[in-house]
Protein backbone atom coordinates (compact mmCIF):
# COMPACT_ATOMS: atom_id res chain seq x y z
CA UNK A 1 0.00 0.00 0.00
CA UNK A 2 1.28 3.15 -1.18
CA UNK A 3 1.59 6.21 1.48
CA UNK A 4 -1.26 7.89 2.51
CA UNK A 5 -1.65 11.92 3.61
CA UNK A 6 -5.02 13.14 5.00
CA UNK A 7 -5.41 16.49 5.38
CA UNK A 8 -7.45 17.97 8.29
CA UNK A 9 -8.15 16.74 11.89
CA UNK A 10 -11.72 17.05 12.38
CA UNK A 11 -14.61 14.12 12.54
CA UNK A 12 -14.29 13.71 8.40
CA UNK A 13 -10.02 13.56 8.58
CA UNK A 14 -9.83 11.60 11.73
CA UNK A 15 -12.23 8.83 11.13
CA UNK A 16 -11.11 7.84 8.15
CA UNK A 17 -7.54 7.81 10.18
CA UNK A 18 -9.27 5.53 12.59
CA UNK A 19 -10.44 3.37 9.63
CA UNK A 20 -8.16 3.20 7.66
CA UNK A 21 -5.61 2.08 11.11
CA UNK A 22 -7.91 -0.43 11.99
CA UNK A 23 -7.15 -2.39 8.17
CA UNK A 24 -3.56 -1.81 8.82
CA UNK A 25 -2.84 1.32 7.12
CA UNK A 26 -0.81 3.86 8.71
CA UNK A 27 -1.96 7.74 7.47
CA UNK A 28 -0.18 10.58 8.15
CA UNK A 29 -2.27 13.16 9.36
CA UNK A 30 -1.30 17.06 8.95
CA UNK A 31 -3.44 19.60 10.57
CA UNK A 32 -1.71 22.87 11.28
CA UNK A 33 -3.47 23.09 14.61
CA UNK A 34 -1.75 19.83 15.22
CA UNK A 35 -4.91 18.78 17.39
CA UNK A 36 -8.64 19.12 16.99
CA UNK A 37 -10.39 22.74 17.98
CA UNK A 38 -12.53 25.32 17.18
CA UNK A 39 -10.81 25.80 13.48
CA UNK A 40 -13.03 22.52 12.57
CA UNK A 41 -16.89 22.91 12.22
CA UNK A 42 -17.13 19.34 13.67
CA UNK A 43 -15.93 20.84 17.03
CA UNK A 44 -19.13 22.97 17.59
CA UNK A 45 -21.42 20.32 15.99
CA UNK A 46 -24.83 18.86 18.60
CA UNK A 47 -23.31 15.13 18.33
CA UNK A 48 -26.51 13.85 17.41
CA UNK A 49 -26.91 10.68 15.97
CA UNK A 50 -30.53 11.43 15.16
CA UNK A 51 -31.04 9.11 11.77
CA UNK A 52 -34.55 9.15 11.89
CA UNK A 53 -35.41 12.81 12.88
CA UNK A 54 -32.59 13.89 9.76
CA UNK A 55 -34.90 11.69 8.03
CA UNK A 56 -37.69 14.92 7.95
CA UNK A 57 -35.87 16.66 5.65
CA UNK A 58 -32.41 14.82 4.22
CA UNK A 59 -32.55 12.37 1.57
CA UNK A 60 -33.19 8.55 2.52
CA UNK A 61 -29.85 7.19 1.89
CA UNK A 62 -28.86 9.76 5.08
CA UNK A 63 -31.01 7.04 7.33
CA UNK A 64 -29.41 4.07 5.70
CA UNK A 65 -26.34 5.40 5.81
CA UNK A 66 -25.87 6.89 9.03
CA UNK A 67 -27.98 3.92 11.41
CA UNK A 68 -25.19 2.00 12.48
CA UNK A 69 -23.00 5.47 13.27
CA UNK A 70 -23.66 5.09 17.00
CA UNK A 71 -22.08 1.24 17.31
CA UNK A 72 -19.05 2.39 15.20
CA UNK A 73 -18.35 5.37 17.81
CA UNK A 74 -18.67 3.35 20.49
CA UNK A 75 -16.99 1.10 19.17
CA UNK A 76 -14.23 3.58 19.22
CA UNK A 77 -14.25 3.68 23.13
CA UNK A 78 -16.54 7.36 23.05
CA UNK A 79 -19.43 7.45 24.82
CA UNK A 80 -22.31 7.25 23.26
CA UNK A 81 -25.68 8.20 25.44
CA UNK A 82 -28.47 5.81 23.65
CA UNK A 83 -31.52 7.96 25.63
CA UNK A 84 -33.51 8.16 22.57
CA UNK A 85 -34.93 12.03 21.65
CA UNK A 86 -37.69 13.65 21.91
CA UNK A 87 -39.28 15.24 19.89
CA UNK A 88 -42.00 18.89 20.52
CA UNK A 89 -44.04 21.79 19.84
CA UNK A 90 -46.10 24.36 21.72
CA UNK A 91 -49.76 23.72 20.64
CA UNK A 92 -50.06 26.37 18.66
CA UNK A 93 -47.42 24.51 16.32
CA UNK A 94 -48.84 21.35 16.46
CA UNK A 95 -49.28 21.52 12.64
CA UNK A 96 -45.14 20.77 12.66
CA UNK A 97 -45.36 17.99 14.99
CA UNK A 98 -48.24 16.09 12.51
CA UNK A 99 -45.16 17.36 9.74
CA UNK A 100 -42.84 15.94 11.47
CA UNK A 101 -44.25 12.76 12.30
CA UNK A 102 -45.18 11.99 9.28
CA UNK A 103 -41.70 12.55 7.08
CA UNK A 104 -40.04 10.19 9.69
CA UNK A 105 -40.47 6.69 11.07
CA UNK A 106 -39.83 4.96 14.29
CA UNK A 107 -41.22 6.80 16.79
CA UNK A 108 -43.77 6.86 18.87
CA UNK A 109 -46.80 9.48 19.72
CA UNK A 110 -46.95 10.25 23.58
CA UNK A 111 -49.18 12.74 25.03
CA UNK A 112 -48.47 14.82 28.19
CA UNK A 113 -48.22 11.88 31.17
CA UNK A 114 -45.77 10.22 28.55
CA UNK A 115 -43.51 13.02 28.05
CA UNK A 116 -43.45 13.67 31.67
CA UNK A 117 -42.96 10.00 32.40
CA UNK A 118 -39.66 10.48 30.25
CA UNK A 119 -38.46 14.21 31.30
CA UNK A 120 -40.46 14.93 34.64
CA UNK A 121 -39.19 18.59 34.15
CA UNK A 122 -41.13 18.82 31.12
CA UNK A 123 -44.35 18.06 32.95
CA UNK A 124 -47.39 20.15 32.29
CA UNK A 125 -45.53 21.85 29.70
CA UNK A 126 -46.29 20.12 26.29
CA UNK A 127 -49.46 18.00 25.88
CA UNK A 128 -48.53 16.09 22.70
CA UNK A 129 -44.64 14.76 21.28
CA UNK A 130 -43.03 12.19 19.77
CA UNK A 131 -40.43 9.49 21.19
CA UNK A 132 -37.71 8.45 18.22
CA UNK A 133 -36.22 5.55 20.92
CA UNK A 134 -33.20 4.34 19.15
CA UNK A 135 -31.46 7.26 18.96
CA UNK A 136 -28.51 8.66 20.22
CA UNK A 137 -26.39 10.98 20.86
CA UNK A 138 -22.49 12.04 21.89
CA UNK A 139 -20.01 14.39 23.29
CA UNK A 140 -18.27 15.66 19.80
CA UNK A 141 -15.39 17.50 21.30
CA UNK A 142 -15.00 14.56 23.64
CA UNK A 143 -15.24 11.88 20.41
CA UNK A 144 -12.90 13.76 18.98
CA UNK A 145 -10.29 13.88 21.57
CA UNK A 146 -10.44 9.71 21.74
CA UNK A 147 -10.18 9.53 18.23
CA UNK A 148 -7.14 11.78 18.86
CA UNK A 149 -5.63 10.08 21.60
CA UNK A 150 -6.32 6.16 19.96
CA UNK A 151 -4.68 7.23 16.74
CA UNK A 152 -1.59 8.72 19.07
CA UNK A 153 -1.33 5.20 21.10
CA UNK A 154 -0.79 3.47 17.52
CA UNK A 155 2.06 6.08 17.10
CA UNK A 156 -0.07 8.41 14.56
CA UNK A 157 0.32 11.92 15.39
CA UNK A 158 -1.00 14.87 13.84
CA UNK A 159 1.84 17.12 12.04
CA UNK A 160 2.00 20.51 12.04
CA UNK A 161 2.82 21.25 8.78
CA UNK A 162 4.94 19.17 6.25
CA UNK A 163 5.22 18.10 3.09
CA UNK A 164 1.95 15.82 1.79
CA UNK A 165 3.38 12.27 0.44
CA UNK A 166 1.61 9.87 -1.21
CA UNK A 167 -2.24 9.27 -1.74
CA UNK A 168 -3.54 12.90 -0.19
CA UNK A 169 -6.48 12.33 1.31
CA UNK A 170 -8.15 15.94 1.61
CA UNK A 171 -10.65 15.68 4.61
CA UNK A 172 -10.75 19.98 5.57
CA UNK A 173 -13.97 20.68 5.14
CA UNK A 174 -15.36 24.31 3.94
CA UNK A 175 -11.61 24.80 3.63
CA UNK A 176 -11.19 22.86 0.55
CA UNK A 177 -13.33 25.06 -0.98
CA UNK A 178 -10.67 26.53 -3.07
CA UNK A 179 -10.67 23.31 -4.89
CA UNK A 180 -14.08 22.18 -4.91
CA UNK A 181 -15.97 25.11 -6.23
CA UNK A 182 -19.30 23.41 -6.10
CA UNK A 183 -18.73 22.61 -2.03
CA UNK A 184 -20.77 25.63 -0.13
CA UNK A 185 -20.79 26.72 3.14
CA UNK A 186 -24.19 26.57 4.87
CA UNK A 187 -23.79 28.58 8.43
CA UNK A 188 -24.67 27.19 11.58
CA UNK A 189 -24.76 29.47 15.24
CA UNK A 190 -25.08 27.70 18.50
CA UNK A 191 -24.75 28.36 21.80
CA UNK A 192 -23.43 26.09 25.12
CA UNK A 193 -24.86 26.89 28.63
CA UNK A 194 -24.56 26.40 31.84
CA UNK A 195 -27.70 25.41 33.50
CA UNK A 196 -27.66 22.84 37.03
CA UNK A 197 -30.95 23.83 37.22
CA UNK A 198 -32.17 22.01 34.07
CA UNK A 199 -32.57 18.67 34.72
CA UNK A 200 -33.11 17.14 30.76
CA UNK A 201 -31.17 13.47 30.02
CA UNK A 202 -31.78 13.13 26.41
CA UNK A 203 -31.89 15.31 23.26
CA UNK A 204 -35.03 17.73 22.93
CA UNK A 205 -35.51 19.15 19.72
CA UNK A 206 -38.38 22.00 19.63
CA UNK A 207 -40.04 22.61 16.34
CA UNK A 208 -41.52 25.75 15.41
CA UNK A 209 -41.51 27.19 11.76
CA UNK A 210 -38.82 29.75 11.58
CA UNK A 211 -36.38 28.36 14.50
CA UNK A 212 -36.53 25.14 15.17
CA UNK A 213 -34.33 24.51 18.11
CA UNK A 214 -32.08 20.90 20.03
CA UNK A 215 -31.04 21.40 23.02
CA UNK A 216 -27.99 18.66 23.83
CA UNK A 217 -26.81 17.82 27.08
CA UNK A 218 -23.25 17.26 27.93
CA UNK A 219 -22.98 16.45 31.53
CA UNK A 220 -22.68 18.33 34.55
CA UNK A 221 -25.52 20.85 33.65
CA UNK A 222 -24.14 21.81 30.57
CA UNK A 223 -25.92 21.98 27.39
CA UNK A 224 -25.24 22.29 23.49
CA UNK A 225 -27.92 24.66 22.01
CA UNK A 226 -28.43 25.16 18.22
CA UNK A 227 -28.40 25.21 15.66
CA UNK A 228 -29.04 27.85 12.54
CA UNK A 229 -29.11 27.09 9.42
CA UNK A 230 -28.52 30.09 7.52
CA UNK A 231 -27.33 29.78 3.54
CA UNK A 232 -24.80 33.00 3.88
CA UNK A 233 -21.62 31.07 2.96
CA UNK A 234 -19.03 31.27 5.07
CA UNK A 235 -17.60 32.21 8.72
CA UNK A 236 -18.83 35.14 10.50
CA UNK A 237 -19.78 35.54 14.27
CA UNK A 238 -22.91 34.88 15.96
CA UNK A 239 -25.68 37.68 15.09
CA UNK A 240 -27.80 39.00 17.97
CA UNK A 241 -30.64 38.02 16.24
CA UNK A 242 -29.88 33.87 16.57
CA UNK A 243 -28.80 34.71 19.83
CA UNK A 244 -31.65 36.31 20.83
CA UNK A 245 -33.91 33.80 19.20
CA UNK A 246 -32.68 30.87 20.35
CA UNK A 247 -32.00 31.72 23.82
CA UNK A 248 -36.34 32.91 23.22
CA UNK A 249 -36.72 29.15 22.29
CA UNK A 250 -34.95 27.59 24.79
CA UNK A 251 -36.84 30.01 27.23
CA UNK A 252 -39.86 28.09 25.73
CA UNK A 253 -38.67 24.51 26.42
CA UNK A 254 -37.78 25.55 29.65
CA UNK A 255 -37.76 28.07 31.89
CA UNK A 256 -34.73 27.68 33.76
CA UNK A 257 -32.94 28.06 30.91
CA UNK A 258 -33.57 31.85 31.96
CA UNK A 259 -30.87 31.59 34.83
CA UNK A 260 -28.53 29.73 32.47
CA UNK A 261 -24.56 30.77 32.20
CA UNK A 262 -23.90 31.71 28.61
CA UNK A 263 -20.20 29.53 28.44
CA UNK A 264 -19.89 29.90 24.42
CA UNK A 265 -21.23 31.38 20.74
CA UNK A 266 -20.43 29.56 18.26
CA UNK A 267 -20.44 29.66 14.71
CA UNK A 268 -18.97 28.28 11.60
CA UNK A 269 -19.76 26.65 8.25
CA UNK A 270 -21.06 23.36 7.23
CA UNK A 271 -18.99 22.14 3.55
CA UNK A 272 -22.33 20.69 1.78
CA UNK A 273 -22.83 19.86 -2.53
CA UNK A 274 -25.66 21.14 -3.65
CA UNK A 275 -27.31 17.86 -2.80
CA UNK A 276 -26.22 18.20 0.68
CA UNK A 277 -25.27 14.80 0.51
CA UNK A 278 -21.56 13.80 1.20
CA UNK A 279 -18.95 12.48 -1.50
CA UNK A 280 -15.19 11.20 -2.29
CA UNK A 281 -13.83 12.86 -5.25
CA UNK A 282 -10.70 11.63 -6.98
CA UNK A 283 -8.80 14.32 -8.72
CA UNK A 284 -5.39 12.52 -9.66
CA UNK A 285 -3.37 12.23 -6.18
CA UNK A 286 -5.62 13.35 -4.42
CA UNK A 287 -9.19 12.16 -2.55
CA UNK A 288 -11.65 14.52 -1.13
CA UNK A 289 -13.70 13.03 1.27
CA UNK A 290 -16.26 16.12 1.90
CA UNK A 291 -19.97 17.21 2.13
CA UNK A 292 -20.66 15.98 5.78
CA UNK A 293 -23.30 19.32 5.75
CA UNK A 294 -24.98 18.93 9.23
CA UNK A 295 -24.71 14.77 9.36
CA UNK A 296 -20.78 15.43 10.38
CA UNK A 297 -21.20 12.69 13.16
CA UNK A 298 -23.99 10.39 11.95
CA UNK A 299 -22.29 9.94 8.55
CA UNK A 300 -18.75 10.02 8.61
CA UNK A 301 -18.20 6.76 9.98
CA UNK A 302 -19.97 5.56 6.17
CA UNK A 303 -17.76 7.70 4.06
CA UNK A 304 -14.56 6.55 6.39
CA UNK A 305 -15.08 3.14 5.64
CA UNK A 306 -15.91 4.02 2.09
CA UNK A 307 -12.79 5.71 1.70
CA UNK A 308 -10.98 2.65 3.58
CA UNK A 309 -12.90 0.40 0.86
CA UNK A 310 -11.72 2.18 -1.81
CA UNK A 311 -7.91 2.25 -0.56
CA UNK A 312 -7.53 -1.40 0.57
CA UNK A 313 -10.16 -2.84 -2.33
CA UNK A 314 -10.77 -0.74 -5.21
CA UNK A 315 -14.32 -0.85 -4.26
CA UNK A 316 -16.09 1.90 -5.62
CA UNK A 317 -18.13 3.70 -2.97
CA UNK A 318 -21.49 4.78 -2.89
CA UNK A 319 -20.78 8.08 -3.17
CA UNK A 320 -17.56 8.53 -5.38
CA UNK A 321 -18.00 11.12 -7.41
CA UNK A 322 -16.06 11.05 -11.11
CA UNK A 323 -17.20 14.29 -12.54
CA UNK A 324 -14.59 16.77 -13.48
CA UNK A 325 -15.61 20.35 -13.20
CA UNK B 1 -48.99 35.64 -19.64
CA UNK B 2 -48.35 38.10 -16.82
CA UNK B 3 -46.25 41.69 -18.34
CA UNK B 4 -44.18 43.39 -14.91
CA UNK B 5 -43.22 46.65 -16.18
CA UNK B 6 -42.61 45.73 -19.47
CA UNK B 7 -40.98 42.58 -18.98
CA UNK B 8 -43.70 39.45 -20.17
CA UNK B 9 -42.99 36.57 -18.44
CA UNK B 10 -43.40 32.78 -19.31
CA UNK B 11 -45.39 31.63 -16.15
CA UNK B 12 -47.77 33.08 -14.11
CA UNK B 13 -45.82 31.04 -11.04
CA UNK B 14 -43.31 32.88 -9.09
CA UNK B 15 -41.44 30.64 -6.63
CA UNK B 16 -39.43 31.57 -3.45
CA UNK B 17 -36.18 29.84 -3.23
CA UNK B 18 -36.09 29.36 0.47
CA UNK B 19 -36.50 26.31 2.95
CA UNK B 20 -35.81 23.55 0.56
CA UNK B 21 -34.24 20.39 1.51
CA UNK B 22 -31.38 20.80 -0.83
CA UNK B 23 -30.47 23.28 -3.46
CA UNK B 24 -30.42 19.94 -5.50
CA UNK B 25 -33.70 19.90 -5.15
CA UNK B 26 -34.81 23.40 -5.32
CA UNK B 27 -33.21 23.21 -8.98
CA UNK B 28 -35.34 20.25 -9.54
CA UNK B 29 -38.53 22.09 -7.98
CA UNK B 30 -37.94 24.76 -10.35
CA UNK B 31 -37.81 23.00 -12.94
CA UNK B 32 -41.11 21.04 -12.64
CA UNK B 33 -43.13 23.63 -11.73
CA UNK B 34 -41.65 25.31 -14.71
CA UNK B 35 -41.70 28.98 -12.66
CA UNK B 36 -41.05 31.98 -14.60
CA UNK B 37 -40.01 33.91 -12.02
CA UNK B 38 -37.47 33.09 -8.95
CA UNK B 39 -37.87 35.20 -5.67
CA UNK B 40 -35.04 35.32 -3.44
CA UNK B 41 -34.34 36.72 0.22
CA UNK B 42 -31.47 39.31 1.14
CA UNK B 43 -31.53 38.74 4.32
CA UNK B 44 -32.30 35.59 6.84
CA UNK B 45 -34.33 33.11 5.43
CA UNK B 46 -32.71 33.05 2.15
CA UNK B 47 -29.59 33.62 2.65
CA UNK B 48 -26.83 36.10 1.81
CA UNK B 49 -24.41 34.23 0.77
CA UNK B 50 -22.19 34.29 -2.30
CA UNK B 51 -22.97 30.80 -2.90
CA UNK B 52 -26.37 30.57 -2.89
CA UNK B 53 -26.56 33.75 -4.93
CA UNK B 54 -24.67 31.43 -7.41
CA UNK B 55 -26.96 28.76 -7.46
CA UNK B 56 -30.69 31.18 -7.73
CA UNK B 57 -28.70 32.28 -10.53
CA UNK B 58 -28.03 29.24 -12.08
CA UNK B 59 -31.74 28.55 -12.12
CA UNK B 60 -31.55 31.25 -15.61
CA UNK B 61 -35.01 33.06 -14.87
CA UNK B 62 -35.52 36.24 -13.77
CA UNK B 63 -34.48 37.24 -10.14
CA UNK B 64 -37.08 38.77 -7.76
CA UNK B 65 -35.02 40.00 -5.06
CA UNK B 66 -37.31 40.45 -1.65
CA UNK B 67 -36.66 42.73 1.57
CA UNK B 68 -38.24 39.49 3.75
CA UNK B 69 -37.21 40.36 6.78
CA UNK B 70 -36.86 44.34 6.70
CA UNK B 71 -39.00 45.81 9.84
CA UNK B 72 -38.55 49.14 8.96
CA UNK B 73 -38.84 51.99 5.61
CA UNK B 74 -34.70 52.76 6.42
CA UNK B 75 -33.73 48.85 6.63
CA UNK B 76 -36.01 48.00 3.50
CA UNK B 77 -34.81 50.95 1.46
CA UNK B 78 -31.07 49.44 2.41
CA UNK B 79 -31.77 46.17 1.28
CA UNK B 80 -33.73 46.97 -1.84
CA UNK B 81 -30.30 49.04 -2.60
CA UNK B 82 -28.02 46.53 -2.15
CA UNK B 83 -30.49 43.81 -4.36
CA UNK B 84 -30.25 46.26 -7.06
CA UNK B 85 -26.38 45.71 -7.06
CA UNK B 86 -26.16 42.26 -6.39
CA UNK B 87 -28.64 40.72 -9.18
CA UNK B 88 -28.35 43.95 -11.05
CA UNK B 89 -32.21 44.37 -11.37
CA UNK B 90 -34.13 47.40 -10.47
CA UNK B 91 -37.23 45.06 -9.47
CA UNK B 92 -37.76 44.52 -5.67
CA UNK B 93 -40.32 42.84 -3.90
CA UNK B 94 -41.03 45.17 -0.91
CA UNK B 95 -41.97 43.92 2.20
CA UNK B 96 -42.24 45.01 5.32
CA UNK B 97 -43.22 43.23 8.64
CA UNK B 98 -44.82 44.28 11.44
CA UNK B 99 -44.95 41.53 13.69
CA UNK B 100 -43.13 38.42 13.37
CA UNK B 101 -46.05 36.38 14.69
CA UNK B 102 -48.14 36.99 12.00
CA UNK B 103 -45.94 38.34 9.72
CA UNK B 104 -48.90 40.78 8.60
CA UNK B 105 -47.08 43.26 6.38
CA UNK B 106 -46.92 46.85 7.74
CA UNK B 107 -48.65 48.67 5.36
CA UNK B 108 -47.98 52.11 6.35
CA UNK B 109 -44.29 51.99 6.14
CA UNK B 110 -44.94 49.83 3.17
CA UNK B 111 -46.40 52.97 1.24
CA UNK B 112 -43.45 55.06 2.17
CA UNK B 113 -40.93 52.85 1.31
CA UNK B 114 -42.92 52.40 -2.01
CA UNK B 115 -42.73 56.33 -3.01
CA UNK B 116 -39.25 56.32 -1.88
CA UNK B 117 -38.12 53.32 -3.88
CA UNK B 118 -39.97 54.30 -7.15
CA UNK B 119 -38.65 58.04 -6.83
CA UNK B 120 -35.19 55.95 -7.19
CA UNK B 121 -35.88 54.19 -10.04
CA UNK B 122 -37.26 50.89 -8.72
CA UNK B 123 -39.78 48.64 -9.70
CA UNK B 124 -41.60 47.82 -6.84
CA UNK B 125 -43.77 44.61 -6.22
CA UNK B 126 -45.12 45.06 -2.96
CA UNK B 127 -46.23 42.50 -0.41
CA UNK B 128 -49.54 43.90 0.52
CA UNK B 129 -52.82 43.47 2.00
CA UNK B 130 -55.74 43.42 0.09
CA UNK B 131 -57.10 46.87 1.29
CA UNK B 132 -58.35 48.71 -1.07
CA UNK B 133 -57.07 51.71 0.14
CA UNK B 134 -53.67 50.43 0.87
CA UNK B 135 -53.61 49.17 -2.87
CA UNK B 136 -54.93 52.78 -4.14
CA UNK B 137 -52.05 54.09 -2.26
CA UNK B 138 -49.37 51.85 -3.20
CA UNK B 139 -50.32 52.69 -6.77
CA UNK B 140 -50.25 56.21 -6.49
CA UNK B 141 -46.53 55.62 -5.10
CA UNK B 142 -45.84 54.23 -8.07
CA UNK B 143 -46.35 50.86 -7.83
CA UNK B 144 -47.44 49.20 -11.43
CA UNK B 145 -47.55 45.66 -9.31
CA UNK B 146 -49.54 44.89 -6.19
CA UNK B 147 -48.96 41.69 -4.87
CA UNK B 148 -52.30 41.45 -1.88
CA UNK B 149 -51.74 38.15 -0.14
CA UNK B 150 -53.81 35.14 0.27
CA UNK B 151 -53.57 33.90 3.94
CA UNK B 152 -50.23 34.62 6.43
CA UNK B 153 -47.20 34.16 5.25
CA UNK B 154 -46.34 29.97 5.65
CA UNK B 155 -49.77 29.37 7.17
CA UNK B 156 -50.69 27.35 3.81
CA UNK B 157 -54.53 28.67 4.27
CA UNK B 158 -55.61 29.80 0.69
CA UNK B 159 -57.51 32.42 -0.01
CA UNK B 160 -58.31 33.99 3.10
CA UNK B 161 -60.51 36.67 1.97
CA UNK B 162 -61.89 35.94 -1.52
CA UNK B 163 -64.34 38.86 -1.81
CA UNK B 164 -61.54 41.45 -1.13
CA UNK B 165 -59.10 39.87 -3.30
CA UNK B 166 -62.19 39.78 -6.44
CA UNK B 167 -62.51 43.76 -5.52
CA UNK B 168 -58.94 44.38 -6.08
CA UNK B 169 -59.14 42.89 -9.29
CA UNK B 170 -62.33 44.83 -10.15
CA UNK B 171 -60.74 47.83 -8.66
CA UNK B 172 -57.11 47.68 -10.41
CA UNK B 173 -57.89 45.78 -13.80
CA UNK B 174 -54.94 47.05 -15.53
CA UNK B 175 -52.62 46.57 -13.16
CA UNK B 176 -51.18 43.00 -12.64
CA UNK B 177 -52.00 41.43 -9.36
CA UNK B 178 -50.39 38.19 -7.91
CA UNK B 179 -51.26 36.14 -5.23
CA UNK B 180 -48.61 36.13 -2.32
CA UNK B 181 -48.29 34.41 1.00
CA UNK B 182 -50.90 31.93 2.29
CA UNK B 183 -50.71 29.38 -0.30
CA UNK B 184 -50.80 25.55 0.65
CA UNK B 185 -52.47 23.48 -2.09
CA UNK B 186 -52.99 23.49 -5.30
CA UNK B 187 -56.36 24.28 -5.25
CA UNK B 188 -55.52 27.87 -3.85
CA UNK B 189 -53.32 28.95 -6.64
CA UNK B 190 -55.78 27.43 -9.06
CA UNK B 191 -58.97 29.59 -6.86
CA UNK B 192 -56.34 32.96 -7.13
CA UNK B 193 -55.65 32.47 -10.63
CA UNK B 194 -59.75 31.90 -11.45
CA UNK B 195 -59.86 35.33 -9.72
CA UNK B 196 -58.42 36.69 -12.60
CA UNK B 197 -54.80 37.43 -11.07
CA UNK B 198 -51.87 37.46 -13.13
CA UNK B 199 -50.15 35.18 -11.04
CA UNK B 200 -49.28 33.22 -8.03
CA UNK B 201 -46.07 33.27 -6.02
CA UNK B 202 -45.50 30.70 -3.56
CA UNK B 203 -42.52 29.03 -1.39
CA UNK B 204 -43.28 27.17 1.72
CA UNK B 205 -46.29 25.13 0.24
CA UNK B 206 -43.77 23.35 -2.16
CA UNK B 207 -40.28 23.20 -0.45
CA UNK B 208 -41.50 21.81 2.87
CA UNK B 209 -43.84 19.23 1.13
CA UNK B 210 -42.76 15.83 1.19
CA UNK B 211 -41.59 15.66 -2.35
CA UNK B 212 -41.09 19.13 -3.14
CA UNK B 213 -40.72 18.14 -6.66
CA UNK B 214 -44.16 16.73 -7.28
CA UNK B 215 -45.61 19.73 -5.44
CA UNK B 216 -44.18 22.16 -8.09
CA UNK B 217 -45.44 20.39 -10.59
CA UNK B 218 -49.10 20.28 -9.02
CA UNK B 219 -48.87 23.94 -8.18
CA UNK B 220 -48.03 24.30 -12.08
CA UNK B 221 -50.62 22.46 -13.14
CA UNK B 222 -53.30 24.12 -11.64
CA UNK B 223 -52.05 27.74 -12.10
CA UNK B 224 -52.64 26.70 -15.49
CA UNK B 225 -55.80 25.44 -15.15
CA UNK B 226 -57.01 28.45 -12.91
CA UNK B 227 -55.73 30.72 -15.99
CA UNK B 228 -57.45 28.53 -18.47
CA UNK B 229 -60.81 28.55 -16.36
CA UNK B 230 -60.66 32.57 -16.27
CA UNK B 231 -60.09 32.92 -19.40
CA UNK B 232 -62.68 30.50 -20.83
CA UNK B 233 -65.17 32.68 -18.46
CA UNK B 234 -66.92 30.32 -16.24
CA UNK B 235 -70.61 30.20 -15.43
CA UNK B 236 -71.98 32.01 -12.56
CA UNK B 237 -73.13 30.32 -9.48
CA UNK B 238 -76.78 29.83 -8.79
CA UNK B 239 -79.27 28.55 -6.47
CA UNK B 240 -81.13 26.46 -9.02
CA UNK B 241 -80.36 23.45 -10.71
CA UNK B 242 -80.15 24.13 -14.47
CA UNK B 243 -80.02 20.90 -16.22
CA UNK B 244 -77.34 20.14 -18.95
CA UNK B 245 -80.12 18.60 -20.58
CA UNK B 246 -84.00 19.30 -21.19
CA UNK B 247 -86.13 17.17 -19.08
CA UNK B 248 -89.02 18.86 -20.89
CA UNK B 249 -90.57 16.06 -23.36
CA UNK B 250 -88.52 13.59 -22.28
CA UNK B 251 -90.23 9.70 -22.21
CA UNK B 252 -91.58 9.66 -18.62
CA UNK B 253 -89.43 6.54 -16.89
CA UNK B 254 -89.70 5.67 -13.68
CA UNK B 255 -93.61 6.12 -13.63
CA UNK B 256 -95.79 3.11 -13.25
CA UNK B 257 -92.86 0.91 -11.67
CA UNK B 258 -90.92 0.15 -14.78
CA UNK B 259 -88.30 -1.95 -12.64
Amino acid sequence: MTETTILGAGVMGLAIATELTSRGIRPRIIDPAGKPGSHACSWRAGGMLAPYCEGESAEPVVLRLGRDAADWWQAQGTEVIRRGTLVLAPSRDRAELDRFARLTESHSALDAAGIAELEPELEGRFSRGLFYATEAHLNPRAALLTLRDRLAEQGIQIETEGTPSGLVIDARGYAARDQLPDLRGVRGEMLVLRCPEVNLTRTVRLLHPRIPLYVVGRGDGIYMIGATMLETGGKYRVTARSAVEMLNAAYALHPGFAEAEILELGSDARPAFPDNLPRLRRRGSTLFANGLYRHGYLLAPALARMTADYLTTGKKPEFMDEDHP
Amino acid sequence: MPVYYDTQIDSALMLGTAQYPSPAIMAQAFHAAQAGIATVSLRREGGAGQDFHKLIKGLNIPVLPNTAGCHSVREAVTTAQMARELFETPWIKLEIIRDDDTLCPDVVALVEAARILSDDGFQVFPYCTEDLSVCGRLVDAGCRVLMPWGAPIGSGRGLNNVYGLRSVRAHFPDIPLVVDAGIGLPSHAAQAMELGYDGVLLNTAVAKAGDPVAMARAMALAIEAGRLAHQATPIEARDMAAPSTPVFGMAALGQGGMA
